[in-house]
């Protein structure tokens, strides 16, 4: 059967005919992800509510609107928002914290793009939660990374106090915000801070720390210490406008730089210090530039049968080739290597007229496929090519012979490849991400610019049947050691445990609620999201790739 | 040789050239309109009218010179002229009216005609005579009939001895109230009993029957008396339902007139004509007939040339028709005739001017089926029909067969206070009154003007009301159904109606305000600040929300005219679907959601769908005052609504903040709290003596202890602070003085 995705007109239409037939054989798996789709969308529902409906009401009681509404208002009219982790903080806290507290993601502004975080006062006053501040920490790495200009709507209590231990003290906690906030300023990465509701303790050096700053008139309030901490250190009585309002900041203090009379105007007069922002001798627009192509093609295919693709058991195969050719232009990809360490597919193709570079699992990785990998990765570094990871990874190959062939060696090479490569490098997880194949393909701990699941992935060091085994062989070795027999039931109990334990916590909710990536996505909507990213990291011009010592 | 010989002709050519001209000025002076035809005309003029001549003599070859006022020097009837020449500051008795300023720019634009159209200059017999005495041939009548016509009692004189039906009525001195009562009877009643002296309707009385006679006359001398100071009274026929009918006359100076049949102006507003048609309805030919041959025999009384009209009041009840007056000029409402007679006045006028000879006789004159015009007025409607000013954002005119529209301005221009605030004429013509009609609804109804206030949608209402549509017009028709006509504005069931419509038309108003924002920036080449050159995909249509759809609140203000133009706020939300409809909602609980599809075509075009229809619909949208102007268009509906738009509020503070500090002036020697704290230790009593630098008080705050210390050596006083008492910051604690 013909499964490739060629460039000339009869392949593609040959190829186009036989996708028919197999369409049909593949929608099996359309209930299975339909079903993940709708949960996903259930829990996206439930945060986009915000802190429920009291708090929304009470919010707009204060003429304050909702941190998504306040990032619509700032945004060019009609234009896109990228919005990350939604679901952080997922069932991770006893109580439910919405979107981790903070809406943070990318949009433009007068066509620049610009990084928005934006606490929620609804949930928990705005208070930071661990999660608020990894979230917080994560926009402002993606700002860094991609030279965005951080735009900081503020409305928070401040640090959550009952778990100041794991918000206050450590290298990325709280503090970790006004460091990224002065360094990136130091980079000449504007630094933006609306202040639309209190901002309290900490949280007052956001717009002390920013390049400009606005105050809403009422609403808008900044001090170190609030009125009953005041009086509770000093014995002062005195009002939180009095104390720490927009007229005392504007015109006294000199901690903000713009009187606003209510939150339109707030937001107003953010988006005009976004117009005036000038970054001369900064632009990058001749960027990739030379080889783009302003007129593209929509894939042949459907972006909606990606649905129906990826199979929900992760032990089924499917052909990574079915989810590139609905997600570049055209569906036109030139695979590079084809013959060679099939298992691992590699190519060029565009995405909205970008040449990318795309890899894709198709199975274990094997030496062959790793050197191809690392072989890729440097085309793609010296050409200046942004680079698309599609993982769906069970590992590396095991065994006497895997490692007499020096798997180790060749998944060196590849990581290395993966970890020096300064082009911008996106990764989808659209299966299983599992052991040192989750490396190679550019997980987390890659730093890939941008990172999302499919809704069916599942992330682990290795399967949790895998791990069972392993586990049980362990527990066996050591009970034994100390005379205790092991009955069959009690080690397939013992297995079952480790089993659910993974099961739980290899499931994307897991990973998204800890911000292990920057959210779940709806399949369809992979090539608009890729397309967004590789926009977005395209705002910097690319380092150049150094590699370290490759292991011949 | 040859270039001497070369130089020689061309002076030879300058030499013929100087010769002919010297010629020509004798010629001119000597013996005006006789050999010399005219090749350049100064238009003593402004606005439409302006233009509409100079657009004639364009076709005929002949240059035009224009005069402005400062007020005009952008305006387009400068623009449409092959010269401009400024005759003054605005007001019009300093420009358009300033005679020897027009005359002084005809000579020295070298222009041998003026036309002077309507209004200002054009029915001065003054002005006619003096252009005459300067050799410049003045394009309209003889001065002598211009008197003769512009002296009311005169031309009624002469009418009468010209046997031109007059309206009966006695305007004796003889004021004899028996006389007057006889005299009333001869007329017949009802009759009309008015002061000789003074207007306004003052001292006017209709009597009906000759029982009320007496009373009504002394009544009406006591009154005249009181108000003029003079109480002689005229009696005239009351006729009550009148109508107003003209006839367009033309004659040449061989002794030709002719009449180019009548118009209809019967349909007036604060006496002034708002509809006018040709020919007029449901009346004979035979009638017809004697209209036309009682305006020629009052032309011909006159020894009258050039373009004229005649006109009558009709008593609608008996059928007969009496001389009013006539205007020795080109009318306002001329293109009616020359939509039914399929020829150009002006040309004719030029023509005449000339001292050619009527092109056509009477028996060659046509009526090609009927044609209406309407004139679109900046004004306040509902205001009593009050002047209005403004620029014109936005203005589009029908444009089809048929349909003609002269007009003096063009979108951007301003109607000022300072002249008529007329802004273009609309004039239709089908192959019958109905079809007529048919067009004249059309065309308003596409008539856009946005910027100021209009009468185009009182007009409609006009044109579709059923008694004008049965040609049942007469002087009194806008007053007879002014219950049909003007909105009331106190009336709840309509102010729903119109708020229902309204939030319909707001609906449609958002998609195309969205869809067209869409258009543009998707036009756009990728901006090239920052971003990289994949920064269109980030204003996609529909733009993109992780798992959620895009939403937008646009806030629409409202005025609902049918309550008391009360102004309402229409909070829209768009909801982004994601095959590029718009699902609207408005606030209003259980209002429907509207599922639109708008298209946008070109300019101000979008074709849009709405529950299954599809319509086409013209969007205007203007900024002016930090508010987005927006017309909408769709059918014979016109929607007009406001959005706040710059939000670019002044960032000052009314409520003035001032620190405490700053409040009081520390005398000197005065020690003030550093901070806010509490007194927690007294170390010195008042009156002691202190060394500069010996601690004087302790303060608590910020969990640590504040040593305040003496500033100077002296002796402490005004220490008031106790152990345990909380101060503010920049309190005065005590003062240190030598004594």
């Amino acid at each position: 059967m013909i499964k490739l995705i060629g460039r000339k007109s009869n392949w593609v239409s040959s190829n186009f005919l036989s996708r028919r037939g197999l369409c049909l054989g593949a929608l099996p798996n359309g209930s299975a992800m339909e079903h993940l789709i709708t949960q996903l969308q259930s829990h996206v529902h439930n945060v986009l509510a915000g802190g429920g409906p009291q708090a929304v009401k009470r919010n707009s009681s204060r003429n304050k609107l909702l941190p998504r509404e306040r990032i619509d208002r700032i945004l060019d009219p009609g234009s896109s928002f990228l919005e990350l982790s939604q679901l952080a903080g997922h069932e991770l806290y006893e109580e439910p914290l919405p979107s981790g507290g903070v809406v943070t993601g990318i949009g433009p502004v007068h066509g620049r793009l610009c990084m928005f975080v934006a606490n929620d006062p609804t949930v928990k006053g705005g208070t930071y939660y661990p999660i608020t501040v990894k979230k917080h920490l994560r926009a402002q790495e993606i700002a860094a990374q991609c030279n965005l200009p951080c735009v900081y709507l503020v409305d928070s209590g401040g640090a959550f106090l009952p778990k100041q231990a794991d918000v206050f003290p450590d290298r990325e906690n709280f503090g970790r915000i006004f460091y990224n906030q002065a360094i990136m300023s130091a980079q000449g990465i504007p630094q933006i801070a609306l202040v639309l509701g209190s901002c309290t303790a900490g949280g007052a050096y956001i717009p002390a720390m920013a390049d400009e700053s606005v105050m809403v008139k009422g609403n808008g309030t900044i001090f170190l210490a609030g009125p009953p901490l005041v009086k509770a250190a000093t014995g002062e009585e005195v009002s939180a406008e009095d104390l720490g309002g927009a007229a005392v900041h504007c015109k006294t203090s000199g901690v903000s730089d713009y009187f606003a009379q209510d939150e339109l105007h707030a937001l107003a007069l953010g988006r005009d210090i976004v117009k005036n922002l000038h970054m001369a001798g900064k632009d990058v627009s001749t960027n990739g530039l030379q080889n783009m192509n302003y007129e593209y093609k929509e894939p042949l295919y459907d972006v909606n049968e990606l649905r129906s693709i990826a199979p929900v058991d992760l032990k089924q195969q499917f052909d990574i080739r079915e989810v590139i050719s609905r997600i570049v232009d055209g569906s036109e990809f030139d695979e590079f290597k084809k013959l060679y360490g099939t298992t691992l597919v590699t190519g060029f193709a565009r995405i909205y007229g970008q040449p990318v570079g795309i890899i894709g699992n198709n199975g274990i990785l094997f030496n062959e496929s790793a050197l191809k990998g690392a072989h890729f990765i440097e085309l793609c570094t010296q050409r200046n090519i942004p680079m698309v990871f599609l993982q769906n990874i069970t590992g590396f190959m095991v065994g006497s012979r895997s490692e007499a062939n020096g798997i180790a060696k060749s998944g060196a090479k590849m990581v290395m490849a993966v970890s020096c490569a300064k082009v911008p490098k996106i990764t989808i997880i659209v299966g299983g991400s599992f052991g040192a194949g989750n490396y190679a393909m550019c997980g987390r701990a890659y730093s890939p610019n941008f990172m999302f699941l499919w809704p069916n992935a599942r992330i682990s060091v290795m399967g949790g049947a895998q791990a069972a085994g392993v586990l049980a062989q362990v527990e066996k070795g050591s009970k034994k050691k100390q005379g205790i027999q092991w009955n069959k039931d009690e080690e397939e109990k013992f297995k079952t445990k480790v089993v659910e334990a993974y099961e739980r916590e290899g499931s994307p909710y897991y990973s998204t609620a800890r911000l292990w990536d920057d959210g779940i996505v709806d399949p369809a909507d992979t090539r608009k999201i890729i397309g967004l990213c590789v926009s977005a990291s395209l705002n910097r011009p690319t380092g150049n790739t150094k590699y370290g010592v490759f292991r011949m | 040789m040859v270039s001497s010989f070369l130089l020689l002709r061309r002076d030879a050519t300058k030499i013929t050239h100087f010769k002919s001209h010297v010629w020509w000025t004798r010629a001119f002076s000597e013996q005006p309109n006789k050999t010399e035809r005219i090749t350049k005309i100064l238009i003593a003029n402004r606005g439409e009218i302006a233009c509409r001549i100079a657009r004639t003599a364009n076709r005929l070859g002949i240059k035009t010179v224009a005069v402005y006022s400062d007020a005009d020097r952008d305006s387009l009837h400068v623009a449409s002229s092959d010269e401009a020449i400024r005759i003054g500051p605005p007001p019009p008795r300093l420009s358009y009216l300033n005679s020897s300023s027009i005359i002084d720019a005809a000579l020295r634009s070298g222009a041998q005609a003026i036309h002077p159209g309507y209004g200002f200059l054009s029915e001065s017999a003054d002005f006619a005579q003096l252009c005459d005495d300067k050799g410049i041939t003045f394009i309209g009548p003889p001065a002598s009939a211009i008197r003769d016509m512009g002296d009311k009692s005169a031309s009624k004189r002469i009418m009468g001895a010209a046997g031109v039906p007059l309206v009966p009525g006695y305007h004796g001195d003889e004021q004899d109230i028996d006389k007057m009562k006889l005299e009333a009877d001869q007329i017949g009643y009802p009759v009309l009993i008015k002061p000789t002296h003074g207007g306004g309707g003052k001292g006017m009385r209709i009597v009906h029957t000759p029982d009320e006679f007496v009373e009504s006359f002394l009544a009406a001398q006591r009154e005249a008396a009181a108000s003029f100071g003079v109480n002689t009274i005229l009696l005239e026929k009351y006729i009550t339902q009148p109508r107003h009918i003209e006839v367009q006359i033309f004659g040449d100076k061989h002794g030709n007139v002719l009449h180019l049949n009548e118009r209809d102006c019967s349909v007036q507003r604060r006496h002034q004509k708002i509809i006018e048609e040709a020919p007029a309805p449901n009346i004979s030919a035979e009638f017809r007939a004697h209209l036309g041959q009682a305006a020629v025999s009052a032309a011909k009384a006159v020894n009258y040339y050039n373009a004229g009209t005649v006109e009558f009041i009709v008593d609608t009840v008996s059928g007969q028709f009496y001389f009013m007056e006539m205007n020795t000029r080109l009318q306002v409402e001329h293109p009616v005739t020359e939509m039914i007679v399929g020829q150009d006045l002006v040309e004719w006028q030029i023509h005449v001017a000339n001292g050619d000879p009527l092109p056509l006789s009477q028996s060659q004159i046509p009526i090609l089926g009927h044609a209406f015009e309407a004139r679109i007025y900046a004004e306040n409607v509902p205001k009593g029909f009050l002047p209005a000013t403004g620029v014109l954002h936005h203005y589009h005119v029908p444009d089809s067969s048929g349909v003609r529209v002269d007009t003096g301005v063009r979108e951007g221009d301003a109607v000022s206070m300072h002249y008529d605030p007329m802004i273009a004429k609309l004039v239709v013509q089908g192959e019958n009154r109905a079809a007529a009609l048919v067009k004249l609804k059309d065309s308003l109804s596409n008539f856009q003007v946005a910027g100021l206030p209009t009468n185009v949608n009182f007009l409609l209402k006009l044109a579709n009301h059923w008694a004008f549509e049965n040609g049942n017009v007469e002087t009194h028709f806008i007053d007879n159904y002014k219950d049909d006509l003007f909105v009331d504005a106190k009336n709840s069931e309509s102010a729903k109606e119109a708020y229902e419509a309204a939030r319909h038309s707001a609906s449609l108003v958002v998609a195309c305000l969205v869809e067209k924002e869409h258009f543009i920036s998707a036009k756009k080449n990728p901006v090239c600040s920052g971003g990289s050159n994949l920064l269109p995909i980030w204003y996609a249509s529909p733009p993109f929300r992780v798992h959620h759809q895009a939403k937008r609140t646009i806030e629409l203000e409202w005025d609902n005219e049918y309550d008391s133009g009360s102004s309402k706020i229409l909070k829209l939300t768009i909801t982004y679907q994601p095959d590029g409809r718009y699902l609207i909602e408005t606030e209003e609980n259980g209002s429907p959601v509207l599922e639109v599809k708008a298209t946008y075509v070109k300019d101000h075009h979008f074709r849009v769908e709405a529950d299954g229809v599809i319509n086409n619909i013209n969007l205007a949208a203007y900024s002016k005052d930090q508010m987005r102007h927006i017309h909408i268009w769709q059918g014979s509906v016109h929607h007009y609504f406001r959005e706040k738009i710059d939000l670019k509020l002044s960032q000052d503070d009314e409520s003035q903040h001032k620190p405490q500090s700053e409040s009081s002036a520390i005398p000197q020697g005065a020690v003030v709290a550093p901070m806010a704290g509490l007194v927690v230790k007294v170390l010195v009593k008042n009156e002691t003596r202190v060394e500069v630098g010996q601690p004087v008080l302790v303060l608590e705050a910020m969990k640590m202890e504040h040593v305040v210390k003496a500033p100077t050596s002296g002796f402490v006083h005004g220490l008031q602070v106790t152990v345990g008492e909380q101060v503010s910051d920049g309190s005065v604690l005590f003062n240190v003085k030598d004594q």
